[in-house]
């Protein structure tokens, strides 16, 4: 692009040919004020408050800023007396028809117009038409126009009714300059959809999500409704953003694998007494994390749903875990996060009482214990025995909206019931549901609990009976971050140890198929449980990959043919130990 | 051996990794079992084929046993569910060869489980000691 030389109140500044006056002045920090210029709308100049003195050799010109074209050799002026002297002007029009709007009447504040010779009107709209140009160029619904004509002129959707082409995206609103436009019961409606808070289209995740890149959400995005929109892509300088992208599937070759699956908390619903999902008060930890969360919807205010500051909450540990009825199993992490939890509502509001309900408090790390007794220390209150019940049967006026918590206190003896504002459910953490496909897809074995089992709990602890494919945290068991770090660390130096061997060490009992001998029945392949059984179309034969092979000779015995025999285990080596056994 | 009492001869084929160990455990214990079993390792129970618990049975034994890991937990993960499945349909085809399939017993004991171990072999030896002799048998008492 050409570049040429322009003069803005007396600073020589250079810019391309025909680039907006008021870019060019923001550029060099030049304020100009505008109430209908939006960068990713085309400029309009209708507002006029933009109005800047342009010079030409001897040709003195009035002009808005926002869709200016510099050209070489202009000399421009912001702030000259006969363009303050145009402003004022401006400015007492649009009062006259705008009175009562806070961006005027600031903009009246720094001209020093205090009271405008034409009146105060009473509208609230100054007809820039942002709204309507962004309903229509940027977003592309088409719902916002200009009817009427004249002094009467005004926007409004088709025959002044709810539009169902309005797609609530709420781009009218965020354009609009003096704030006239509102979306009715947003605020409700994005809190039903989303009790967490809204989220926008384009956002990260999370703050430790990795790899830490926008996404964007492809409910909410304009440009999934109507095809419109596409600002992202203008501002993007990097070029990064592609609406057109589909979901794709890669195959990629790997010699080793690092099953990290994870966990998932339990469904707090499947315990009735304690009424998860039907009293608004009572959170999951996870729920709570969120909440408690800088990041989150309260910006880390914890407050119950009416937004009130709670005076007492109640923990309850091993909800779900080590419990008959749903997991015998302890969850390993409750009691510690737990801790953590009393910890921070005792920090964030001094005078809330904590009741921690547990059955044995499990400090089992470096520093746990320790951090136990402190918050002894700290006035948290500690209560051994089980919640029986959450309800909120209140007894006067003074309780209600309270929670109300019955548990045995198995170390005074007695029945306890205890008002609170809040509950977090400390949920037993499970297996993933496909957990045991999952297993199966890589030759595991799942637990009764669906948790994938090691090879050896002691010797080889992050190892499978699948050779290559290695597990690390709760897809193995419940365990906390330090165990799980440790964990993956193993795990990651068990693999590298195993590509830096270059060859595979095979099993000595290895299944073989004899190829004159298949019939290629296809039998054997469904059997193995390691995939390690291949049937070749051409041949027709089926073929074992010893490097896969785990010698269980499931597939020998099974074999109809006699073709597939086992290493050291072969039918006639088994006939003759029998024989032997029975000295015949 | 008194000529008066019958003792069965047991063979039990034993999974490597659960039975055989269990078995081993109940040695290395010190539990008290019949000495009528006579064991042989197989990595698998899933490696047993059904014809030599047919061949053990034709030749001289009163009592074939598989042992295998509890379901769900075989070293191999699945081995232990073919043995389940094909133990169904022997113990038919015994009963269609004349065999009585009380003779052929599937147990799961684990690598811990010793006593398990001792307690099954006691009672299978006591079975047999009822049901009497193998008709296959050959009245070869004497091996």
């Amino acid at each position: 692009m050409e570049t040429i030389k322009l003069k803005i109140n007396g600073f020589e500044v250079e810019a391309y040919d025909k680039q907006p006056l008021i870019e060019v002045a923001e550029k060099l920090g030049i304020r100009i004020p505008t109430l209908c210029h939006n960068p990713i709308i085309e400029p309009y100049g209708v507002c006029r408050v933009c109005t800047v003195e342009v010079r030409h050799g001897r040709r003195v010109r009035m002009v808005t800023a926002c869709n200016y074209p510099v050209s070489n050799g202009i000399e421009v002026f912001t702030d000259s007396e006969r363009v303050i002297r145009n402003r004022k002007m401006i400015i007492e029009w649009l009062l006259g028809r705008c009175g009562n709007v806070p961006v005027l009447n600031k903009l009246a504040e720094e001209y020093g117009i205090a009271e405008p010779r034409f009146g105060r009107g009473t509208d609230n709209c100054i007809l820039c038409g942002l709204c309507v140009r962004v309903c229509q160029d940027i977003v592309g619904a088409n719902v916002l126009g200009f009817f009427d004509r004249g002094p009467n002129r005004y926007v409004s959707t088709s025959y002044d009714e709810t539009s169902d082409l309005c797609i609530t995206c709420g781009a009218c609103a965020s354009v609009c300059p003096t704030g006239c436009i509102t979306i009715e019961g947003l605020q409700e409606g994005i809190y039903k959809e989303m009790p967490m808070g809204p989220i926008t289209p384009i956002h990260i995740d999370f703050m430790q999500a990795v790899p830490k890149k926008a996404v964007i959400d492809h409910d909410s995005c304009i440009n999934f409704k109507t095809g419109g929109c596409k600002v992202c892509v203008d501002v993007c300088e990097a070029e990064a953003i592609d609406h057109s992208m589909q979901e794709t599937e890669k195959e990629v070759d790997v010699g080793t694998i690092l099953l990290s699956t994870g966990f998932k908390l339990q469904d707090g619903r499947e315990l009735k007494e304690y009424g998860y999902g039907k009293y608004p008060n009572i959170l999951t930890s996870l729920d709570f994390e969120v909440l408690n969360n800088a990041n989150g919807p309260t910006g880390g205010k914890i407050v119950t749903q009416d937004g009130k500051i709670p005076k007492a909450i109640g923990i309850i540990h091993c909800v779900g875990s080590r419990d008959k009825k749903y997991h015998e199993y302890c969850s390993r992490v409750c009691c510690m996060y737990a801790l953590k939890f009393a910890h921070l509502i005792k920090e964030k509001i001094h005078d809330c009482e904590v009741y921690n309900f547990y059955i044995d408090m499990r400090c089992f790390g470096k520093g746990y214990e320790e951090f136990y007794n402190r918050l002894l220390r700290e006035g948290v209150n500690f209560v051994r025995g089980k919640v029986a019940e959450i309800s909120d049967a209140t007894l006067d006026k003074s309780e209600e909206g309270k929670l109300i918590l019955r548990a045995e206190d198995t170390m005074v003896g007695t029945v306890r019931r205890i008002p609170v504002d809040m509950v977090v459910l400390c949920l037993a953490v499970e297996a993933q549901e496909d957990a045991k496909s999952t297993a199966r897809l890589f030759g595991c074995a799942v637990g009764k609990d669906y948790f994938v089992n090691e090879k050896h709990p002691k010797l080889a602890p992050v190892s499978t009976p699948s050779d290559g494919v290695f597990i690390a945290g709760m897809v193995q068991g419940p365990k906390d971050i330090p165990d799980t770090v440790a964990q993956a660390g193993a795990a990651s130096s068990a693999i590298l140890s195993l590509i830096q061997q270059k060859e595979v060490e095979t099993e000595v009992v290895t299944a073989v198929i004899e190829e004159s001998m298949c019939s290629g029945c296809h039998i054997c392949v469904d059997l193995c449980p390691y995939n390690a059984i291949t049937f070749y179309q051409d041949r027709k034969k089926s073929e074992i990959n010893e490097a896969l092979c785990k010698g269980c000779g499931t597939c020998v015995a099974a074999c109809p043919a006699g073709a597939a025999q086992q290493r050291n285990f072969k039918d006639v080596q088994i006939y003759a130990e029998i024989r032997g056994l029975l000295a015949i | 051996m008194s000529k008066s009492e019958f003792e069965p001869r047991i063979v039990a084929l034993l999974c490597n990794w659960c039975t055989y160990t269990g078995a081993d455990l109940a040695g290395t214990a010190r539990m008290k079992y019949p000495p009528n079993v006579r064991t042989l390792r197989v990595m698998c129970s899933g490696r047993v084929d059904p014809a030599f618990v047919i061949f053990a049975l034709q030749n001289g034994a009163d009592g074939v046993m598989i042992g295998g890991c509890h379901i769900g937990d075989c070293h191999y993960a699945k081995g232990n569910y073919s043995s389940r499945r094909r133990a169904v349909i022997l113990k038919d085809t015994l009963e269609s060869l004349g065999i009585d399939p009380r003779r052929f017993r599937l147990e799961w004991i684990s690598a811990s489980e010793g006593d398990k171990f001792a307690e099954v072999i006691k009672k299978f030896t006591k079975e047999l000691k009822e049901l009497g002799p193998n008709p296959l048998n050959k009245g070869a008492q004497d091996a």
